[in-house]
């Protein structure tokens, strides 16, 4: 990797870290976007549109918008961008992802970002493991079965 | 109010994550492959955030309350159980397949591709069956 897309991911990161920390000052929340999703569901399951499903579906609508800005200035490309399995792989991988972070009430920035942000122990366990749980998958696909 | 604040949160979480490149699912699933073509990008993105998280949460829990709201909403459940491990492990087995978690799968909507659309359709499935069939909850 070069010294330009070192900068480019840190940059990234701090903005991510920057709408975490604006989250919780402004709104009381905590940046989880599979626990926003839930939420958002239950909104829906429920057809009830009061505020707490607004304010989700709204930050939510922001994360594509975020995109178009970063892509509009010409920061991003997406043509670079290389799919790993096929449309049945990446129904399997959804399920998973939904049906995980349900249990384990907690993605990548809800554990991985705010929970260490809180110095939770709990979502360092649970970052540990699903790290872990990525790298085997990764290992499955392109080493034992992909034989790369 | 609310919800534009909202809005304009999600934007910088979603310039983030595309400026740090997480949207390409390669990115993250060589980050991965620490026997193959590792790619160290996912490390510089947590640490990125991280640097601003810690503080930033330090000092914001300092408050009473937020600005907006009259309390926090803070996790409550602090057991580790099998159910947080179980969970974190299925949720990681599936980030490993395709290279997409959450919020990645939902900006790169913007992409036009079909995959994260079917993602994040199937994650949505796959959020209310496990609210469904373990959690006891719709």
């Amino acid at each position: 990797m070069t010294a330009q897309s070192i900068i480019m991911a840190l940059t990234g990161g701090a903005l991510i870290g920057l709408a975490s920390v604006l989250l919780l000052l402004v709104l009381g929340r905590i940046a989880g976007i599979s626990s926003i999703m839930s939420g958002l569901l239950s909104g829906l399951l429920s057809v009830q549109f009061d505020t707490a499903f607004r304010w989700r579906l709204a930050f939510l609508i922001g994360l594509p918008l975020g995109a178009f800005c970063v892509t509009a200035l010409g920061w991003t490309e997406w043509a670079h961008m290389r799919m790993q399995v096929g449309f049945a792989g990446t129904i399997v991988s959804g399920l998973l992802v939904g049906f995980g972070t349900a249990l384990g009430t907690g993605c990548t920035s809800g554990h991985g970002i705010c929970g260490l942000a809180r110095f939770s122990l709990r979502s360092l366990v649970a970052t540990v493991i699903f790290m872990a749980g990525a790298g085997v998958s990764v290992f499955i696909l392109r080493h034992l079965i992909g034989g790369a | 109010m609310i919800a534009l604040i909202a809005l304009l949160i999600g934007i910088v979480f979603g310039a983030g994550l595309t400026l740090a490149d997480m949207v390409n699912p390669q990115r993250v699933t060589d980050f991965f492959d620490v026997l193959g073509t590792w790619d160290p990008t996912l490390a510089f993105v947590m640490g990125g955030a991280l640097i601003i998280a810690v503080p930033g949460f330090t000092l914001v829990l300092r408050r009473s309350a937020p600005i907006c709201a009259t309390a926090f909403h803070l996790p409550v459940l602090d057991q580790i159980d099998r159910r947080l491990m179980l969970g974190s492990l299925i949720f990681g087995l599936g980030w490993g397949i395709g290279g997409f978690c959450p919020g990645p799968a939902i900006a790169a909507l913007v992409s036009g591709m079909i995959e994260p659309l079917a993602f994040t359709l199937s994650m949505m499935v796959g959020l209310y069956l496990a609210r469904r069939l373990v959690l006891g909850s719709a």
